[in-house]
This record gives structure tokens, sequence and C-alpha cells, in this order.
């Protein structure tokens, strides 16, 4: 396992948990994102269980990935605290 | 009364785009998500009835969290909608279904538009609607709202549902829900949703769902019932070893999967397609900034070439009916300043000057808008958004920016937190709007070059880094990271492109043109009378700073109603439209700068204290016009030097 930003350009991978530690995100009392973008990943129709693959990703900046049809650009920090399992 | 349909959905699955085909073009459209912030309402005569539609922002769910969502959610919970039209873009439709599940529990008349038919087929996906109705118990009707595919039928759907008034399907839980559903609402008064005008499942998942606004409002009126909601969220958080939100989301989440296969197939393409490859290009961490290089230099090519080629011809016309005028009337007469300096350069001065460059500019930026390139740019440029210490998403309202300030003080409603709608409004509006990029290409293009107009552009950019950086240190956030989708490249239609550029040039013709030929005339009469020089004079030590002629001073107290009216008032002031043969190269630069930076417009300085207080609108000012001084200085010094 390790976090999806780690992952190369053209890897797939499962997602398997999204680390939703902290209580409470201020802004939108979602569950325990610290950054309130991770409780819109759901939205995008990032989950766990699914498929994921990074398009490309920009050094140290932001990934953009491909989760069923929809492509979601993410700042790394936000892919840091997604861990997946690679796919061959 | 007449029926009201309001349409939803998330965000760009093309809400706007039906609406606008249902209402002639009222509402701005665009390839990102987040377009509209605000609802928009028209009125349309269908078949002898009258109907109300309703364009509302998109949202994921209704549990919202930025002011725009808030905005569509309170609009749906305060029941107004007799029809709730819910567009969903079937090219990802397993997940725009969680949204339908939610707004099927509003228990309205509903309608399903499956919009994007065309590229939910290029990738692959068949949709069985007929199989997809009954199991939502709506009408599904498929559309392709860019061609206008299906959008007649649709509007007729969504009337019939509202006369008949269809009822979605109960979408039910599993069990053990089920069941703490059924507790809660053997402990809760049903008087309670009535008082809210809610449904009472709808208000009892909510509930149990940890809602934070429906929490406050039911605490509020009774509060002796926050424990017992308290307790059954816990009883499911418990059983299940998750929030309840986590609980009943991942439900839902089900719920959709179960739907989408059983009413899909998917059989995806081996083979990379062109856009795909594209995006591999346009998001690369090397060639993705050569091609945002190359495209901007190619839009800033091609707009100043047209506008040039554009302004040389009409303002050779121009110079010839005012000198005709001058040697008809005489030079010196009132008639002559009146009609001929005043109106008739304000006028065609607009005609021949401003036209130009504002139509390119708008048909191009409408292009790019369109295209879903924008979109891109936000993610390269998420890296130096960070450096500013802002959220990527604030990437739209600089955007919007080139375009007009307002939309982008107004855009900044995307954004959560309060400090970063107050330092990206601050600083979007240094951007170059339309109208001071008229002047950037009139001026210093004009006289010096395009690549000197990218250099004003860039340097203006630079500027606002520095700023955005200063502005992290003395209001320090965590900027939450970006999150964002990227929607497919769409090929823009002609129709919308000319639209939407109309739709900004009828702005600039209604409301900016009478002022341009009303500040005209006034300008003549006042040099008539001779009392431009007092405003000069008043103006000398500012101008005498910048090294600018004293006659440029009127025209900057003239730009603060329109930017576009100092370049106009320039070519009057100055008594030529010749400009670079009375102004230096570093003077056109430094008054350039200047204008570019000093005081925001006045519908700008109305659109920032809207939406930010009038406190914030006047720092806006002092600020602005702080920095476009020392900005000017320094061009004034960087001139000397260079020229």
């Amino acid at each position: 396992m390790l976090p999806l930003g780690l992952l190369a350009p053209g890897e797939r991978a499962e997602v398997v948990e999204l680390m939703l530690e902290k209580p409470s995100c201020q802004h939108c009392r979602c569950p325990g994102a610290s950054p309130h973008s991770l409780c819109r990943l759901g939205d995008l129709g990032l989950r766990v269980g699914k498929t994921v693959e990074v398009l490309n990703a920009s050094g140290a900046g932001a990934l953009l990935v491909k989760v069923d049809e929809a492509r979601i650009a993410m700042n790394r920090g936000v892919a840091m605290k997604i861990k997946v399992r690679r796919k061959a | 009364m007449s029926l009201k349909i309001a349409l939803i959905g998330q965000p760009n699955c093309g809400k706007s785009t039906i609406f606008n085909y249902f209402s002639g073009y009222k509402a701005m459209v665009s390839n990102f998500p987040g377009t509209t912030v605000k609802y928009t309402v028209s009125q349309v005569v269908f078949q002898g009835e009258e109907i109300t539609c309703v364009d509302l922002p998109g949202v994921y769910s209704l549990t919202s969290t930025d002011p725009a969502e808030l905005e569509s959610r309170n609009y749906l919970l305060a029941g107004e909608a007799d029809v709730i039209l819910n567009v969903i873009d079937a090219s990802t439709l397993g997940r725009s279904l969680e949204l339908t599940l939610e707004l099927m529990s509003l228990e309205r008349p509903m309608v399903l538009a499956l919009n994007m038919m065309d590229e939910a087929d290029r990738k692959g996906i068949r949709i069985d609607a007929p199989k997809l109705s009954e199991m939502l118990g709506v009408p599904v009707v498929p559309t392709v709202a860019a061609a206008g595919r299906g959008l007649t039928e649709l509007l007729e759907t969504a009337v019939q549902a509202g006369h008949v008034g269809v009822r979605p399907v109960q979408v039910m839980f599993s069990r053990d829900i089920e069941e703490e559903i059924a507790e809660l609402s053997d402990r809760l008064d049903p008087d309670q949703a009535r008082e809210l005008g809610l449904p009472w499942r709808f208000l009892l998942v909510k509930l149990l769902e940890d809602d934070p606004h429906l929490l406050a409002e039911v605490g509020r009126r009774h509060p002796g019932c926050l424990p017992i909601i308290r307790n059954h969220q816990k009883i499911l958080a418990e059983s299940h070893g998750r929030s309840p939100e986590i609980v009943i989301s991942s439900e839902r989440h089900a719920l959709t999967v179960n739907i989408f296969e059983a009413v899909a197939k998917v059989t995806p393409s081996q083979k990379p397609t062109w856009r795909e490859r594209l995006d591999w290009i346009a998001t690369h961490k090397f060639w993705g900034y050569v091609l945002l290089l190359l495209v901007l230099t190619l839009f800033f090519q091609v707009v100043f070439r047209l506008g040039q080629t554009t302004e040389n011809f009409l303002v050779g016309y121009l110079d010839q009916a005012q000198k005709l005028g001058g040697v008809w009337l005489g030079k010196d007469t009132l008639t002559y300043y009146l009609l001929v300096e005043g109106l008739f350069m304000g006028i065609f001065g607009g005609v021949a000057i401003v036209f130009p460059y504002l139509v390119p500019f708008l048909v191009g930026l409408a292009l790019l808008e369109d295209s879903g390139y924008l979109p891109r740019v936000a993610f390269l440029m998420d890296n130096l958004m960070h450096l500013l210490g802002l959220h990527g998403k604030s990437i739209i309202p600089f955007i919007l920016g080139y375009g007009c300030s307002v939309p982008a003080v107004i855009s900044t409603r995307i954004l959560e937190s309060p400090r970063d709608r107050l330092v990206v409004s601050l600083l979007a509006v240094l951007i170059p709007c339309s109208a001071r990029s008229v002047i950037i290409f009139a001026l210093v293009a004009y006289a010096l070059g395009p690549y000197w107009a990218l250099g004003v552009y860039l340097f203006n950019l630079l500027v606002i880094g520095i700023l955005g950086r200063i502005s992290t240190m003395l209001l320090p956030e965590v900027s939450p990271g970006l999150l964002m989708e990227i929607p497919e490249y769409r090929k823009p239609t002609w129709h919308n492109v000319l639209r939407k550029s109309w739709y900004s040039l009828k702005d600039f013709i209604v409301v900016a043109w009478p002022i341009l030929i009303a500040g005209s005339l006034v300008l003549s009469l006042l040099k008539f009378y001779g009392f431009d020089g007092h405003v000069n004079d008043a103006l000398r030590p500012l101008t005498a700073l910048l090294g600018l002629p004293l006659q440029v001073g009127t025209t900057l107290i003239f730009g603060i109603m329109r930017k576009e009216l100092s370049l106009i008032m320039l070519n009057e002031a100055l008594g030529t439209t010749n400009i670079s043969a009375v102004l230096s190269h570093a003077q056109l630069l430094t008054f350039t700068i200047f204008v570019l930076f000093y005081v925001p417009c006045a519908s700008t300085i109305a659109a920032l204290s809207r939406e930010l207080g009038w406190k914030q609108a006047g720092l806006a000012v002092v600020i602005s016009l702080g920095l476009a001084l020392v900005l000017g200085l320094l061009t004034r010094s960087f001139g000397a030097l260079v020229f």
C-alpha cells in the first residue's frame, strides 16, 4: 500500500483508504477530512474500492487522475492522503 | 400562477445550456465547473402556457459547502419549484445519480435529462433510458443540449410532469438504516417537517445524516429533540463503525452503483483517443507549459493583428472626417466642439478604437472557455497558486477577470473561506479586463509591438503574484488543496461562442458606449470653455510625478467610469488619434501601467461592495491607487533607462 501521490503517470491502483483521521473539517463538518477538499472526493466519484489511473503528474505539483469516466485534478497534499494498492 | 421548473445538477453538466435554449441567451455558459454562481430566472411561453425556468448553480449533493451551492440548496428546500429538472452528464452517470436520489427524496414532481448523450456514446456507455425511468419512477429524456437535441421534448415532459404531479419512487436504504429512520420517526413530531416545509422522511434522513443546517434549525425550534437525534446518530455510527454521514452517503452510493449496473453497459475503447493524447500534452509538466505559451502567443498575435488592421483602416477615415468637420464648421466654434470632438469622436471612437480589439478578444476568450482548455490551465497553475497561498480553484476568478472584473468578483463565491474570497477579489480586479486589454493593445502593442503587450500582461501577473505572497504573510491560512473535475474537451459551438461574445459586446454597447459618448461630450465642453485646464491643474502633482503631459489628467478621472474612456479621452485630450506622435514610448507605457492598476471602474467597485462590503471596496480603491502610483513611477524610471 502506498499513497496515490507516489504513483507514476500511467500507473493504475485500487483505492484502499481515504485517510480521514481528523475529527471534522471546519468548513462543512464533513467527516474527518483535514483539507476540506477531501470530503469532495466522494462527490467526484473517488471512493474506496474504485480503480484510479494517474494520467499526469506535474513534478511536485498537482496530479491528474482518472476515476471511472471522470478526470480529477488534485493537489499532491490531497493525493498523499489517499492510500492505494498498485494494480498491474 | 405559472409553473416553476428548476434546473439542477452537478457542475458542468449543461444546465445553463439547456436553460439558454429555453430562455434565449440569458445565462453564461462555459466549459468549466462553477460558471453559474447565482440563479437566473426566465419566463418562457410554451404551448400557450407561461412557465418560469430557474437555472441553479451546480451541486454535487444537497449537503452544501460553498455559498454558490448553498443558494441551490436553499432554493430547492424552500419548495418553490413545481418541477425539479435534474440534468445529468450521461458520461458520468454513475456518480451523478447520487444527487438524483437525494432530489427524489424531496418528493416533488421530477424529470431527468440525460444530457451529453453523444459524449457517453463516445466513451462507450450505453444507457437504457426507459429502464432507468422505470426504476426511478420519473420520466427520463436523453438530450444533447449543445446541439439542441431532445430539448423540446424535455420541456414538454417537464410541463406534463408538473401537471400530472409525477411522484418519484421512495429511495429505500438497507434494513438497519430503515429501522433507525422508523424509530426516529416515532420519537419526533411530524409537525417539525411541516414547519420547515420539508417532506418528513427527507428531514429524518438529513437529521440522521448530521446535516448542520437542518440540525441547527430543528435545535433552535425544539432544543429537546437534539439529544434524541444525537442518540440515533450514535447507534447508526456504532453499528457501522463509521460516522452517520458516511454511512448514509455510502448507502446512497451503493444504491446508485446498483442502478448504474442495471441500466448501463460500458465498453471502453482500447486505443487512446486524440482527446486523451491532447490531454497528456496539455497537462504534461513540461509540454503543458510549452503548449500554454503557444496558445497565449497565438491568442495575442491574432487579437492584435486583427485589431491593428481594422483600427488602422477605420482611424484613417476618422481622422479625415474630423478634419473635414473642422473645415466645414470652423475649428474654434462650439458646434465643432460639440458635434465633431464630442459626439462624433465619442460615437466613432468607440467603433474605430475599441471594437477592433474588443471583438476578437471576446471571441477568442469564448473559444478558450468553451473548449475546456482553461481547467487544464488551472491544473498547470496549481503550483503557482499555492506558492501564492491560494486555493487552486481561485484560478477561475482570475481567468474570468480577463473578460470583465464584475463576473470575476462574483465568481469568488465558489471559494469556501471568506479570507480567500477577500484576497482573490482584491487581486482579481487587477487582472486586465477586456476594456483594459483594449488599452494595452491600442497603446502598447500598437506603438511598441505585440511582445511589449505580452510583457505588460506578464508584468501584471508578476505584480499579482508578489501581492498574493504578501497577503499570505499578512493573512495566513492553510489553503485547501486543489480538487477539481477536468471536463472533456468539447468542440465550441459557433452558436454559443457568438452568443457569448455578443452578450459581452452588448454590455459594452448598452452600458459603456453611452458613457463614452457622454464623457466625450463633457470633455469637449470642458475644453471649449477652458475648464479642462482646471481639472488638469488639480491633477498636476500626479501627472508631473508620472512624467505625463498635463492634458492626460482629465482622462484619468473619466477612466474611473469606464476604463475604455481613458483611451478615447486620450485621443481627444491630446487632439489626435496618432498618439505615438505626441507621447514618448516611456510615457505610453507609464500611462498604460497606471491605468491598468489604478482604481477599479465604477461597476467593479459596485460589485466589490456588494460581495465584500463597502469597507473592503474602499480598501480596494485605496490599495490600487497606491499600487498604480508606485508602479507608474517604476515604469517611468524603467522607460528612462530603456528608451
